[in-house]
């Protein structure tokens, strides 16, 4: 009965179902086959791809579709290495043009260094992607206000970072993402910045939707291991959230009843 | 005939003077159903790819999904 329950809790973006609430990137893996083995066994049902330049030189160059099969796994065109909104709408108007897509994740970088996300260009963005029938998950910093904004400015999905992307910090600001999931009806996905498997249970115990993990596991020592323990992690952590937790006190609380006590 | 020089993916390259678009794609090996096609910043239908008649210093850009984050 429970695992019927866990059957039916399922991730709804833009009316479309998802079993699995862990997305992984496509990025930073030593090939693509294995890339692909990463995939299958996180369990992933949507995977993010970068739009990029053809090699017209290397003709024989592997592509991305041989490997994952766009019709069984979920593309989710995004929009990384962008920094202005122009760039950002170029590059997802293509990827529509390649195959139809109209589920895209916005990510409108403003730093370099930090690769912060600038919330005045991905909202900005937002809004004229909206116009333009896109269903847009934003990647956005864990500012519960300026997630709002998203929510009204026509996002799908409101992705706040846990930390700089690729640091592996963790969730840094716990209380932010819970404000954020409190105040919203859309899906909160946590993306960039996990490190290990129990980041990603701690960001579904807080009642997220979803986490979005790329380098934690495609620069693991063991990707497929790690994969395996991203899709155990959000699962256990989603099981332990619908579960609820007891609450927490300052002092002890015997798990034995004292009656009877020799 | 004559030759005209245009980009593609920042790359110069030269082409016949009245090539088609169509012509380029086919030329390179582009799998059209795995890519979009700019030209001069304009995004092409690809099924159109045929009417269109390349221009000296024309831009183009073919694009294609490839491992991100």
């Amino acid at each position: 009965m429970e695992e019927d329950n866990l059957k039916k809790d399922k991730l709804i973006i833009a009316k479309k179902k998802f079993e699995s609430r862990l997305i992984v990137g496509t990025g930073k893996y030593k090939s693509m086959s294995e890339c692909a083995k990463a995939i299958k066994l996180s369990g992933a049902e949507i995977v993010t791809v970068a739009v990029r330049r053809v090699n017209i030189s290397n003709k024989n160059k592997p592509l991305l579709m041989d490997y994952i099969d766009p019709k069984k796994i979920t593309y989710l065109p995004n929009t990384a290495g962008c920094f202005n909104s122009k760039d950002a709408l170029r590059t997802l108007r293509l990827a529509r043009e390649i195959g139809g897509w109209k589920l895209v994740k916005l990510e409108v970088l403003g730093d370099k260094t930090n690769l912060f996300p600038d919330m005045i260009e991905t909202l900005k963005t937002t809004e004229v992607l909206a116009q333009e029938g896109f269903k847009i998950m934003v990647y956005c910093n864990d500012d519960p206000l300026m997630a709002k904004r998203l929510e009204n400015a026509g996002a799908d999905a409101i992705m706040p970072l846990a930390a700089p992307i690729g640091s592996g910090l963790g969730i840094l600001n716990k209380i932010n993402i819970h404000i954020i999931r409190k105040q919203t009806k859309l899906p909160v996905i946590i993306d960039a910045g996990l490190g290990q498997a129990s980041d990603a249970t701690i960001a579904m115990e807080l009642g997220c939707d979803g986490v979005l993990v790329n380098t934690a596991i495609a620069k693991a020592k063991k990707p497929f291991e790690m994969a395996l323990a991203f899709k155990n992690a959000v699962l256990a952590g989603r099981q332990s959230y619908n579960s609820g937790r007891i609450g927490k006190t300052l002092m002890g609380n015997p798990s034995s009843p004292i009656e009877g006590i020799i | 005939m004559k030759k005209i020089k245009i980009k593609v993916n920042g790359k110069v390259k030269t082409v016949l003077n009245n090539s088609k678009l169509s012509d380029l794609v086919n030329n390179l090996n582009i799998p059209i159903k795995k890519v979009a096609i700019e030209l001069n910043q304009e995004i092409i239908d690809k099924k159109k790819t045929s009417n269109i008649k390349l221009k000296k210093n024309d831009k183009i850009e073919i694009v294609h999904f490839i491992g991100g984050g």
